[in-house]
């Protein structure tokens, strides 16, 4: 195929290779039907059930201000844990990790390449479902923002490793029940959409600890009154450091 | 003139799998001290049954497995921890493809070509394969010798010095397994180091320069195909088949040193040393029977003799 003159194969820059394959992976994301539901459809409809029902109406003046924190941060567990993990545990299945870790991309570049295709999606869910929130009213505070962009920075961090954790460590079946179902648990009692503090009394400081709650109820902090909450970003800096390390040491590439 | 280094060498390879939990966790050795060399420039084949070790002994070469005992390099350089220069010089093709089942194939292949600086023209190597033909569906549409064959694709895009063709003709059709064997032999005309494993012995013997035969985690010999297959009986035939009217079966012992197979239901393959009063007893059968063959070829040693006798070795 190649003349003995041609240079031998050598590899695309690292930030090439990476963004090149961000890129791949979050069109990948986009264009299969069920992630599509999972990371714009259901959101959405979360966003409009938490506005035109009183379920919110105990924790703040105006009900879209307290729903489009929670709904961004049930994006980010959509698009970070469920979305990736279930890529991630099919793409291990059919051999694509191993046969794309041979490439230049390596392992290294397959992990960095997950995390650019995770913020890439979740900004397209930003736009999109903030976007609508504006429509219905949202008025984000704007010294709230930074934070936020903080929170979602770690928080994405944190359900990308335990995403991997989950792809990594079971079968894809498994990891397709385990994501969805964590999904759906944590966005009924996880403290995403309804704040920690609404829960039985008893079960709160063990839900104020989940990513989930630290995210979900962060996100409010900032957004809704402007202020950075301490404890949320230290626990999900832990998830983030603790999910990282374990799937760093139990993950199977086969 | 010095010879330059080989592209792949491996001494005393050594890999553990487990803990298994069948085995009371405990480990099992499945590659026992492989030790081999693939050059520039050839074709060096891994032969074995099922189990031998050759997909083992090709992911510790490809970095995808570290090696608990030996010494592996590739390029000169540790493959398990190869640096992406490295892993751009070197086309894997995996057993089971490591195809994403809902991408379509050129989509694939550019994004694969994308990781490197400067990869083949995708179009032509696209062409050349015949993938043009079946582009835009998913792969999880096609059959087994088109994913083979993009898979062969993905290896090569990236212009490496070295390729590891993991049962390159499982799947291929007649007319696949001519362009890919065509484009073995191209790339070994360019000096690439072509490493593939395989179990099918006309494989080994149609496209080999050097094969390492592998049983029980070993290599248990090596050669070129010729002194491999070099009998000390310089004109012994070692192979006869027949056909014959199908339903008709060859009594066991009528000829009980030579090893027997049929085929297909009449197709009978007999090796073994075989002598002139073989065939006179053979021929004596037919008349009993009251049967003529359709077709008699005898044969010399071949790489399958080769294995035979090695695996009887072993068995014992």
């Amino acid at each position: 195929m190649s003349a003995p003159s041609t240079p031998a194969g050598t590899a695309a820059p690292l930030m090439a290779r990476v963004l090149r394959h961000g890129g791949y992976e979050a069109l990948a994301m986009l264009r299969n039907g069920e992630q599509l539901v999972l990371a714009i459809v259901l959101p959405l409809l979360a966003l409009t059930a938490l506005v035109i029902t009183p379920l919110l109406d105990a924790y703040g003046p105006s009900r879209i201000d307290v729903a489009a924190p929670g709904v961004l941060a049930l994006c980010t567990m959509s698009t970070a844990f469920t979305g990736q993990g279930i890529a991630t545990g099919f793409d291990r299945r059919y051999g694509v990790l191993r046969f794309l870790s041979t490439t230049p991309l390596g392992r290294s570049g397959l992990i960095l390449g997950k995390a650019v295709a995770v913020a890439a999606v979740l900004a397209v869910q930003l736009v999109v479902i903030g976007g609508a929130a504006v429509l219905m009213g949202w008025s984000p505070r704007a010294e709230g923002l930074l934070p936020a962009a903080l929170l979602l920075l770690i928080g994405s961090a944190a359900f990308t490793a335990l995403g991997l954790l989950v792809a990594g460590t079971l079968r894809p079946e498994a990891t397709l029940a385990v994501t969805n179902l964590v999904w759906i648990l944590l966005a009924a009692a996880g403290g995403v959409v309804i704040p920690a503090a609404s829960l039985p009394a008893a079960a709160e400081p063990f839900v104020a600890v989940l990513p989930s709650a630290a995210l979900g109820d962060g996100l409010r902090s900032a957004l809704a009154d402007g202020v950075l909450d301490p404890i949320a970003c230290l626990v999900l800096l832990a998830w983030a450091v603790l999910a990282g390390l374990a799937a760093i040491r139990w993950f199977k590439w086969s | 003139m010095p010879t330059p280094p080989p592209a792949l060498e491996i001494d005393g390879l050594i890999k553990d799998f487990g803990p298994v939990g069948a085995l009371d966790g405990r480990m099992v050795r499945v590659l026992e001290g492989v030790s081999l060399t693939a050059s520039h420039g050839a074709v060096t084949v891994l032969l074995g049954a099922n189990g031998a070790g050759k997909t083992t002994t090709l992911e510790c070469a490809q970095g995808l497995q570290r090696a608990d005992g030996g010494v592996v390099r590739l390029l000169g350089e540790d493959p398990y921890r190869a640096s992406p220069h490295l892993r751009a010089r070197v086309g894997v093709m995996l057993q089971d493809g490591g195809l994403p089942p809902s991408v379509r194939p050129l989509a694939l292949l550019r994004h694969v070509a994308s990781m490197y600086s400067s990869p083949l023209p995708v179009d032509a190597l696209a062409e050349r394969l015949g993938l043009d033909e079946f582009g835009s569906v998913s792969i999880r549409r096609l059959s087994g010798g088109q994913k083979q064959r993009l898979a062969l694709a993905c290896a090569l895009v990236g212009r490496p010095d070295v390729v590891f063709l993991d049962e390159p003709s499982a799947g291929l059709d007649p007319q696949s397994r001519t362009i890919v064997f065509e484009l073995i032999r191209e790339l070994r005309a360019d000096g690439l180091a072509v490493i593939l494993t395989t179990h099918l012995l006309d494989d080994a013997q149609r496209l080999a320069d050097y094969v390492y035969i592998l049983e029980g985690g070993r290599t248990v010999a090596e050669g070129t195909v010729a002194a491999l297959t070099a009998d000390k009986d310089a004109d012994g035939m070692r192979e006869l088949r027949f056909e014959t009217v199908p339903g008709l079966t060859l009594p066991p012992d009528l000829l009980p040193h030579l090893h027997q197979r049929e085929d297909e239901p009449g197709q009978y393959v007999l090796r073994g040393a075989l002598t002139a009063s073989d065939v006179a007893h053979l021929a004596r059968w037919w008349d009993a029977c009251g049967v003529m063959p359709t077709a008699i070829t005898m044969a010399p040693r071949s790489l399958e003799d080769v294995f035979l006798d090695i695996s009887g070795r072993s068995i014992r």
